[in-house]
């Protein structure tokens, strides 16, 4: 196990070091003079500013060189300055960070609680009308999209019925809806996929043995069938955290939430590419990473997997 | 896994249908298997119409959706302006309808842009193997590492905000899904014996893969094509809510779902009807996705 998690974080070097690259030729892909293009949109742009910004992005040394010292900058945590705040780029992250993952982890466990019994109801109850009920929502959360999803609820729960907050930071009552609207589609996701995966468990041998055998009905489901249904799913699951990532971007710019979707979006339009490359790079990191981790939850749920 | 279906397919045609009813093609029955399918029609029949409108948005737009007329500004539903009117006095109808072709142009072109590049990658890096497909899918690692919308952002973030560059960065961020799924296919059709026999008669690797192996990979890129433009449409419409897509003053429905979040107390007409339309067009694509799906591919029928 041990000696396929080290192999596994040394094949994620080489891919790591490919996003660097591309995150890095993003300055050099922009049309124009980087420097000015960072500058334009600011009052009375002098010669020293240019000078200072082209100094600060190396923009006077070779390419390779450039690239070299931006690595090696990376890899200290030194990820430059923010052209609009001119602070760190890393403070900047970390001090949006906190806001995103609570919103992050909240929708995780809302949306794969909530998937997780609607698969298993409507597999359970396959064709009835509680299953055709929880697909058909299955169905509009996958194609509604979050952002107006996010809309309706703000609409209902805050401008009609005034229960909830609309927007802003804070306590657990502005955080439902945004992770409500965040993990929507996740959930939906989770349900089908649950669902799918346990109407093929149920018909194998081993769980007509374990029925033949006298377990209970909820203990064949949960201890026999639910597990095995399962692996596939955290596959899905595990791709849909990436767009997870993606999503909040669009649901703290709904919610007016903080958080590093809305600083990366602030910086796309501000063309403030510090900010933007370090938003990027970390994102990729974190997900590589998370793939990772869920590759090694497979031999929880599934012992007959064994990593050599 | 494509190739394995199709042959399946054709035993059965073979052993059932061939002596009795010659005619009836696999093409024929496949269709069969797909009218059967309610949600599929259903799906495909409602994105004709939205096609449709599209084509003629013109000639059904009861207004110009770019006209202001300040007096009529917020005007709640009513039968001269059923969807209402926006804070400019601009007819929303005409603006869903007008928008319903930058949506659909997203897809078309980002699709377009995803199966061709995805798929001639898929096919070398399957192909060939060896360093041609290490040195590829490294590559689509690289992409698949930017999660979600992500890519589809730096991407704009490098070329600037615009419905066109939104449209080339969403096309780029499908490009793996392809890759990947007809490189798999591809791995998966080579051993077939027939893809020996026609080496062995002397047909030339471009020969092989167009003619041989292509086929077999086109039920796969169909149904992903399908699951694709919902996506694309998905994405499209998130990167101009965010203002990285289409611009003002031009009607798109992100766009518009985007400007009337300020006014939703006040005139919740003007972000729900674009929502809707996103909405609806999604809902029927993935209903003929899935029908398709079930379709095409016999192993992955529901029960």
């Amino acid at each position: 196990m041990q000696r396929y998690i080290i192999r596994r974080l040394l094949l994620a070097v080489p891919v790591l070091l490919g996003v660097s690259i591309a995150v890095f030729s993003m300055m050099h892909l922009i049309p124009g003079d980087p420097a000015l293009a960072m500058l334009r949109g600011q009052p009375q742009v002098t010669d020293a500013d240019v000078f200072r910004v082209r100094e600060d992005l190396g923009l006077n040394d070779p390419v390779p060189v450039q690239y070299i010292k931006y690595l090696s900058r990376v890899v200290q945590g030194d990820f430059g300055r923010s052209v609009q705040t001119k602070r760190p780029v890393l403070m900047d992250i970390a001090a949006q960070a906190p806001s995103t993952l609570q919103l992050a982890l909240t929708a995780v466990v809302l949306a794969v609680t909530l998937g997780v019994v609607l698969g298993v109801v409507s597999a359970l109850r396959q064709n009835s009308w509680v299953d055709t009920l929880a697909m058909l929502t299955a169905l509009f959360g996958v194609s509604m999209p979050s952002f107006w999803f996010g809309l309706i609820l703000i609409f209902v729960f805050s401008l009609k019925l005034g229960w909830l907050p609309a927007t802003g930071q804070g306590g657990l009552e502005r955080l439902i809806l945004p992770a409500v609207a965040l993990g929507m589609d996740f959930s939906a996701v989770t349900a089908r996929m649950v669902r799918a995966n346990l109407l093929e468990v149920l018909v194998t041998d081993y769980v007509r043995t374990a029925r033949a055998k006298g377990v209970a009905q909820n203990m064949v489901v949960i201890r026999h069938a639910l597990r095995n249904a399962m692996i596939p799913a955290i596959t899905i699951v595990g791709l849909q955290l990436g767009t997870l990532l993606g999503g909040a971007v669009v649901v703290e710019t709904v919610f007016a939430r903080q958080g590093i979707g809305r600083l990366l979006v602030t910086a796309i339009m501000a063309k403030d590419f510090p900010v933007v490359q370090g938003v990027v790079l970390l994102a990729a990191a974190v997900y590589l990473l998370l793939n990772l981790m869920i590759d090694l939850t497979y031999a929880f749920f599934d012992p007959r997997i064994r990593y050599s | 896994m494509a190739g394995v279906t199709t042959t399946l397919n054709r035993t059965i045609a073979w052993d059932s249908a061939a002596p009795v009813r010659a005619e009836t093609s696999e093409f024929r029955r496949t269709l069969r298997r797909f009218v059967r399918n309610r949600g599929a029609v259903i799906g495909a029949v409602v994105l004709l119409l939205i096609v449709l409108v599209a084509l003629i948005a013109p000639l059904l737009a009861p207004y110009d959706p770019l006209v202001q007329n300040p007096t009529l500004s917020l005007q709640p539903p009513e039968l001269l302006h059923p969807f209402g009117t926006d804070t400019l006095g601009r007819d929303m109808l005409s603006r869903v309808i007008i928008g319903s072709r930058q949506s659909l142009m997203v897809a078309v072109i980002a699709i377009s842009i995803a199966a061709s590049a995805g798929t001639l990658i898929g096919l070398l890096s399957g192909f060939y193997e060896g360093w041609v497909d290490l040195v590829l899918q490294r590559l689509i690692d690289i992409q698949l590492a930017f999660p979600g919308i992500l890519l589809a952002m730096v991407i704009v973030a490098v070329l600037g905000a615009g419905l066109g560059n939104a449209m080339l960065a969403v096309g780029i961020s499908l490009i793996p899904a392809y890759a990947r799924m007809v490189r798999g296919s591809v791995l998966s059709t080579k051993p077939n014996a027939y893809i020996d026999a026609a080496r062995v008669i002397g047909c030339g690797d471009l020969r092989l893969i167009l003619v041989h192996i292509l086929p077999n990979v086109a039920a796969p890129i169909l149904v992903l094509s399908t699951v694709g433009v919902a996506w694309a449409i998905l994405i499209g419409s998130s990167l101009s809510f965010l203002g990285l897509g289409a611009q003002p003053p031009f009607a798109e429905w992100g766009r518009d779902l985007s400007e009337g979040r300020n006014y939703l107390s006040v005139a919740w007409w003007i972000s729900t009807f674009p929502g809707l339309a996103i909405m609806f067009t999604i809902l029927s694509v993935n209903l003929l996705g899935d029908g398709l799906r079930d379709t095409l591919d016999p192993r992955l029928r529901q029960r």
